[in-house]
């Protein structure tokens, strides 16, 4: 158990910082449960005016549209500016010398990273939208229960799979810098991809059939789509354990290729002296 | 001070902005880019869903798409010229540099004003014209000169709307230092809401954004009247026409309210 615990201290130290911030959390509490607000009802005047069937139900959607909410900020959108910092000021170089697993260390900060600042949102936006709304006549658009335990739990553990996958993509961002030294490429181009290809814009069953096959051989659909259509129940709890294993899958071949780019990174460094 | 020297003034300073960033062209067009990728996914979710459903209640695809281009063009302007006002509390209050603003023989408006002009947001305005040309080629109106006009008055009128939100952002950073994030739900939801039409809106949130807040004025209802349609809320037409002149009343109120604030000011003396 000991060789663990420098990760572990990395990852509460960084939790302990961002938990700090509590003001900047409520702004963002209020501004989540806005725009939430908003796209709910966008899409039930979609579900209102038509009849046909769709392949989700108006609340599956709901509880899709809440947990997206919840848990916007673990979506690798974006690089840890602490991170690029480094980077630039070639402090990079006191990391390649501790005697730690690198990818593992920044692979434990990039997780806090992800981690801390959503559990501050996830928290209150969940009894927010589990407790309350339903107190002020707003039952049909709370978020209900999952509607079996068996779907409870696999979303807790595909939950998991999701911050795994969202920090293994990170590392790949984070990476990249050591190439491009720049945040601003990956700044301005991943939140478009991600956005889209996770389900953040719309939930991909809803993009049009002949996109269907497409949008499920991506690894983004592990961060949004596949934990919370198991929440919902839209994905029935036995094809939820082989979604949960593809995520596995994702996770495993994204460590790999961070692991391999950033040896070939670390070789070719050339720190920014200062 | 005659307006205009204060609009010469205005002029170097853009021009001055402009060329500062133009030194930077790659990063410049990489944001430029960036803008347009991260609105423009924005219609591709508004495209997917009337693919999967086909209509919004009496709504078709290009009429919403005018909704979408007209307060994404709106916002952009706004955008670009309220640099200053957005990145106030950041950069004038906390540091203490709005004591020198207040100093110069200028309107502390004027210098915010021309602090940036953020040319990188044309990627935003160049998504939502596109989308616009777009609708207005395949929809059925036919292009008066009382229709364009409309167009131009109603991006006027919103530009105004967007420009006041953030000088009232602004102003709170008298009293909180900070700034306040919060003042994002009325000014980024404001533009994520009025790329539909406000009538599919629940009745509140409708009135919020009319009555509070003139949004409606600036989009939907000019809106309802360029593409010449009977409005489902029962507005008249001329209404329609006068609508936008509302969120010019909206900044100038905004404005006052920050000369108001100016008084309350005291540096945090660092």
């Amino acid at each position: 158990m000991k060789r663990f615990l420098p990760y572990r201290a990395v990852v509460s130290a960084r939790y302990r910082m961002l938990l700090q911030y509590r003001a900047a959390a409520f702004a963002g509490l209020v501004t989540q449960c806005f725009w939430g607000a908003i796209r709910l009802m966008i899409v039930a005047a979609f579900y209102a005016a038509s009849t046909q069937t769709q392949p989700m139900s108006l609340p599956e959607v709901v509880v899709y549209i809440w947990l997206g909410q919840a848990f916007f900020g673990m979506l690798p959108w974006n690089i840890d500016e602490e991170f690029a910092q480094k980077v630039r000021d070639g402090s990079v170089a006191y990391d390649l010398l501790r005697p730690v697993d690198l990818y593992a260390f920044w692979y434990s900060h990039a997780l806090a990273y992800r981690t801390a600042p959503t559990t501050l949102r996830a928290i209150p936006l969940g009894c927010l939208a589990i407790l309350v709304l339903p107190r002020l006549g707003l039952a049909e658009w709370a978020l209900g229960a999952p509607p079996s335990w068996a779907s409870g739990v696999l979303f807790g553990v595909s939950l998991v799979g999701a911050a795994a996958l969202s920090t293994a993509i990170t590392m790949l961002t984070h990476i990249s810098l050591l190439w491009t030294i720049s945040a601003a490429g990956m700044d301005r181009i991943m939140p478009a991809v991600v956005t889209v290809f996770a389900g953040m814009v719309i939930p991909l069953p809803l993009f049009p059939d002949w996109m269907q096959l497409c949008l499920r051989l991506q690894p983004f659909r592990g961060l949004v789509d596949v934990p919370f259509r198991i929440y919902s129940g839209n994905i029935p709890p036995d094809v939820a354990l082989l979604e949960i294993i593809s995520q596995g899958v994702w996770v495993g071949c994204l460590v790999w290729l961070g692991r391999v780019l950033l040896a070939r990174g670390a070789r070719k460094l050339v720190v920014q002296g200062g | 001070m005659a307006i205009g020297e204060s609009l010469k003034l205005y002029w170097l300073y853009v021009k001055l902005s402009i060329r500062a960033q133009l030194q930077y062209r790659a990063a410049f067009l990489l944001a430029a880019l960036g803008q347009f990728l991260i609105t423009g996914i924005e219609f591709l979710g508004v495209w997917a869903l009337f693919e999967r459903f086909g209509r919004l209640h009496s709504w078709s695809l290009p009429e919403v798409a005018v909704f979408y281009g007209l307060v994404n063009c709106t916002f952009a302007c706004a955008d670009a010229l309220s640099r200053g006002f957005d990145q106030f509390g950041v950069l004038y209050i906390k540091t203490g540099h709005f004591d020198r603003l207040l100093l110069r023989p200028r309107s502390t408006i004027l210098q915010l004003a021309g602090h940036e002009f953020a040319l990188r947001r044309i990627g935003r305005f160049v998504q939502g014209l596109i989308v616009l040309v777009w609708a207005a080629s395949v929809l059925n109106v036919e292009w008066s000169v009382a229709r364009v006009s409309l167009v131009l008055f109603s991006i006027l009128g919103g530009a105004c709307l967007f420009f006041g939100l953030i000088v009232m952002q602004a102003t709170l950073a008298f009293w909180t230092t900070e700034t306040l994030e919060i003042m994002n739900t009325l000014t980024y939801g404001g533009v994520e809401s009025a790329q539909y039409p406000m009538a599919i809106y629940h009745v509140a949130f409708r009135r919020f954004f009319t009555f509070v807040v003139p949004l409606a004025c600036v989009s939907y209802f000019p809106v309802v009247g360029i593409l010449g349609i009977a409005d489902p809320l029962g507005s008249p037409w001329w209404f329609q026409y006068l609508a936008p002149a509302f969120g010019i009343l909206f900044l100038s109120a905004c404005l006052v309210l920050w000369q108001w604030g100016i008084k309350h000011y005291t540096s945090t003396g660092s």
